[in-house]
């Protein structure tokens, strides 16, 4: 948690101001839209990494998540969706034994 | 087929109320018959916005009561056939009348209207739900600021959970110069952020707090957001209108890119 704030904080410093809005609006509104706290989305971050990093190496430091809204299954109503942007740097080689 | 579009955004002083009068009046001037509802019970102002305050006799309150027939408390515009106003009451409160009593209003409305268009009042209570009781579409006004897009957010989620999915969203007060600051959320930021379809943009336009004086809607004169407004409501009919340029000075894609974001 302490280092997601901390990355944003050193982000903003050469960002402008609309982007700093814009990141706040996307935390804020993960909070609104679904009961899953920050602190959570940490974990569940985390959890992902380990997964992934098994089997291919990720840019940890540009990983993003977020929760945003995507059409349901009955294709009108919008649903809550956990969305992970995870940049690969490379596949990891497997010693196929 | 009637038409009721709601016209919400949570947050209070967004411009739902100039928006509700300047597609009323731009619906008018496509010749369609409009009735504009007032349901801000306690703090009316579509009446003075329109310019018929003076001519309020009987209100909703009173429609819903039965103290008078639906047509006396219809205020009729004299400037365009077809566009009626029904005025919320002033020293009543949102209690006075139900989503039911709202349906049925707006059941009646339907045999005489095209479109009924309502203000809703800022909020989420019971005002909010009265609001939105007969409406099928939404139109979510917003300005880009955090917390007026935090709030049509939540609006947006509030409107699906009531069953209206066909909502869009309205970006008023940008400032192109702003926005190319980089000091204002572009157009695109609030449309990914909020993943909703777009209406239309209104820029910020000293017009409006002039044709408000007035009580003449701006879509009546050749403003900028009178303009944006006439393409709004060009498109709540169905018509195809790209979205117009904000920027006095350079090229047309040039600065429909700004407001847009970069990487549209």
């Amino acid at each position: 948690m302490f280092e997601a704030l901390n990355k944003f904080f050193s982000k903003n410093k050469e960002q402008s101001s609309k982007d700093i809005a814009r990141d706040r609006l996307k935390l804020v509104l993960i909070g609104d839209r679904t009961n899953i706290s920050p602190e959570i989305l940490e974990m569940i971050k985390s959890e992902i990494i380990k997964v992934i990093s098994n089997y291919v190496e990720i840019d940890v430091e540009s990983l993003e998540i977020q929760i945003t809204r995507t059409l349901g299954d009955d294709g009108k109503t919008s649903v809550p969706a956990l969305m992970a942007n995870i940049p690969i740097k490379s596949a990891k080689k497997f010693n196929s034994k | 087929m009637s038409e009721v579009i709601v016209i919400t955004s949570g947050k209070g002083g967004v411009g739902k109320t100039t928006s509700t009068a300047n597609i009323g009046v731009a619906l008018a001037m496509e010749g369609k018959k409009v009735v504009l509802i007032d349901t801000d019970i306690g703090l009316r102002n579509l009446d003075v916005v329109m310019g018929v305050e003076n001519r309020i006799v009987y209100d909703i309150v009173n429609v819903i009561e039965g103290v008078c027939r639906t047509k006396q408390a219809l205020i009729k515009d004299k400037r365009f056939d077809g566009l009626f106003l029904l005025p919320a009451a002033q020293t009543r409160d949102k209690s006075s009348i139900t989503p039911e009593n709202m349906v049925k209003l707006c059941e009646e409305l339907k045999k005489e209207f095209e479109y009924i268009i309502i203000d809703c009042p800022a909020g989420i209570e019971q005002g909010f739900a009265n609001a939105i009781a007969a409406a099928n579409r939404a139109i979510v006004v917003t300005t880009p600021e955090v917390s007026a897009v935090r709030d049509a957010d939540r609006i947006i989620g509030l409107l699906e959970a009531n069953g209206i999915y066909d909502h869009k969203l309205l970006v008023n007060r940008v400032r192109i110069d702003m926005v190319k600051k980089g000091d204002m959320m572009n157009i695109n930021d609030i449309v990914d952020i909020l993943a909703v379809e777009l209406i239309g943009v209104v820029p910020d336009d000293e017009n409006i707090i002039i044709t408000t004086n007035r009580g003449e809607p701006a879509v009546m004169g050749k403003s900028k957001a009178g303009l944006a407004y006439r393409n709004i409501t060009k498109r709540i009919i169905g018509e195809e209108i790209p979205f117009m340029d904000l920027d006095d000075k350079g090229g047309f894609f040039g600065s429909f890119k700004r407001i847009f974001g970069k990487n549209n």
